[in-house]
């Protein structure tokens, strides 16, 4: 469904690469997690597919149409959609008015569903404003709010997790589990937690801008707890020469 | 009286009518009172000394409007006017004033109000006033309201000014003198663009104990506009004032913001916050992944800024 062929992307002006020639397929239907330690380049890639960073060299391909070159909004109505890591605040949109610019419908009565969904009361949110009163998990939670409401396609939800207490959590994945199912859609969510990679059908890992592995959580758990640690300590320390010295 | 489509139109966004309102109104055209009506509890007179109206609303009076919008649709007019309000003691009342230039002509088109508006003890006032300007012509739109308020022990007024658009100039002047447990919140909203200018010197006395006092300015820059702002608070009694002044700027626009804050008692709490600054750029990818072109992104981000 959306495919990545030998995606690069450097940093305006500077000469570090932070995604390394990535070779990655979404396939139809499947529900993904993407992990890797911190800086690995999972919000990078997830900027890249939405169009948010424009490759420096690959290219980008959706449901078969080349969409290296378009615009974010314009693979945006193609059908795809990111839940930001750290969504933005804006002075003076309301709750309501973010909800309803991402919904197809806009009517007060189903935009409050969505709120409803992600654990927030619609009387107590609806007519607040998106700005800084509102704490990081509950703007998390509108943040998925809004993408419930455009429902697109293919949904990259960023670390939709942080922040958000445990038990609004497990509602929340439960409401992205269900739709994704009900609705045959492509999802992937960016995390660390064990019960995320527990919950999808392929976990990619990324490690220092490359694709490390991809493969169900069997297979790329046991490398995750051993050999990243290990490889990232190796990279950072850059001195390690023997990986069972660095696991110990 | 019969207004014609153009006058409906500046009613429309002067004073979100369609027609003649309800409630006690005057409507000033090209420099001439063409309609008035007072109530039984709001009188409208006009003044005998100067070009103007009193607007006086009796004692007690609740949950009435007042619309005084202000008509200039032909070039070259300079029109000057004075407006004295009386909001009687325990009265809780909306006045909308607000004015709105129709310019086809090369020349200058000039409204210049001049408001003393008194509220009495314990009464409330919400004040809307909208300035806006259109025409084809080459000559500019130019406004310069004076505002002066006294707001009386425990009165309360809320004034909300604002000038979307159209206006090429303008400097507005409000000084605001608080009394005993008065309070005034004051909000100015603000778009300038092409050429324009606009200046605001707020002034506001904390005089009595435990007055209170908001002054924020809202405001968008574009092109090669410019904006100058000088919210002052000063505090000479036991009172709390807040200055907050927030521009976004575009182009090659210009803004200045001096909030200034003086106290002249120890138990004056004062703060001001200023901010300048471009469209967060995370706002703007943020609407465009919700499918907004960056010129309707831009546009929404304004439109909230402003409201
Ligand atoms: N706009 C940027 N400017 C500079 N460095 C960036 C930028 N975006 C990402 N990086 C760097 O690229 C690396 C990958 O970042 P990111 O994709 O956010 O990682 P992750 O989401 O896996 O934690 C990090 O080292 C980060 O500091
Ligand atoms: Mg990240």
């Amino acid at each position: 469904m959306l495919e990545l062929k030998g995606v690069t992307y450097k940093i305006p002006g500077e000469d570090k690469e932070i995604i390394k020639g990535v070779d990655l397929t979404f396939e139809q239907g499947k529900f993904y997690a993407i992990t890797g330690p911190n800086g690995g380049g999972k919000t990078s890639l997830a900027k890249l597919i939405m169009g948010i960073y424009k490759p420096s060299s690959g290219s980008i391909t959706f449901k078969g149409e080349d969409i290296t070159n378009l615009e974010i909004n314009e693979r945006s109505k193609k059908g795809i959609g990111y839940a930001f890591q750290y969504p933005p605040r804006f002075k003076g949109l309301r709750v309501i008015d973010l909800l309803q610019l991402a919904s197809e419908i806009e009517e007060r009565k189903v935009v409050r569903g969505y709120l409803r969904q992600v654990g927030l009361c619609p009387e107590d949110y609806l007519d607040r404003d998106a700005d800084a009163s509102l704490s990081g998990g509950e703007m998390k939670r509108i943040e998925i709010a809004t993408l419930l409401g455009k429902n697109p396609e293919f949904t990259i939800y960023d670390e939709p997790d942080a922040g958000v207490d445990l038990w609004s959590f497990d509602l929340l994945l439960n409401v992205i589990k269900q739709k994704h199912e009900k609705e045959g859609l492509t999802t992937v969510l960016i995390s660390h937690q064990e019960r995320i990679l527990e919950l999808v059908d392929e976990i990619v890992l990324i490690v220092g801008g490359k694709i490390q592995d991809v493969g169900t959580k069997e297979r790329i758990w046991p490398i995750i707890k051993d050999v990243v640690g290990c490889q990232w300590y190796k990279v950072c320390r850059g001195d390690v020469e023997d990986e069972a010295e660095c696991r110990r | 009286m019969k207004l014609s489509a153009v006058d409906k139109k500046i009613l429309q966004e002067v004073a979100s009518l369609h027609d003649v309102p309800q409630g006690a109104y005057n409507i000033r055209k090209d420099g001439e009172g063409i309609s008035r009506k007072s109530t039984e509890n709001i009188e409208i007179q006009v003044k005998k000394d100067n070009p103007g109206i009193d607007i006086i609303v009796k004692p007690g009076t609740k949950n009435e409007s007042v619309h005084i919008p202000v008509l200039v649709t032909r070039t070259g007019i300079n029109d000057l006017v004075y407006n004295t309000f009386e909001i009687g003691e325990e009265a809780d009342v909306t006045v909308v004033a607000g004015c709105g230039i129709h310019n086809t002509g090369s020349e200058e088109a000039r409204h210049d109000g001049i408001h003393t508006i008194y509220v009495r003890k314990g009464a409330r006032l919400r004040y809307v006033e909208k300035h806006y300007g259109e025409g084809e012509g080459t000559g500019s739109n130019i406004l310069n309201p004076k505002t002066i308020i006294e707001i009386e022990e425990g009165g309360m007024a809320e004034m909300e000014l604002v000038q979307i658009r159209g206006v090429d100039h303008t400097v507005r002047v409000t000084e605001a003198n608080l009394y005993k447990n008065a309070s005034l919140i004051m909000i100015e909203r603000l778009l300038t663009h092409g050429d324009q200018v606009a200046k605001s010197d707020v002034i506001v006395n904390l005089l009595g104990e435990d007055s209170f006092t908001q002054v924020t300015s809202r405001t968008v820059a574009q092109e090669n506009s410019e904006q100058v702002f000088y919210p002052r608070v000063i505090a000479k009694a036991k009172s709390r004032g807040y200055v907050e002044c927030d521009s976004i700027i575009m182009d090659k626009a210009r803004v200045r913001s001096v909030p200034e804050i003086a106290a002249y008692h120890a138990e004056a709490e004062l703060t001001h916050e200023a901010a300048i600054g471009k469209i967060a750029g995370e706002q703007m990818l943020k609407l465009m992944s919700l499918g907004l072109s960056e010129k309707e992104a831009v546009e929404k981000i304004l439109e909230g800024f402003l409201r």
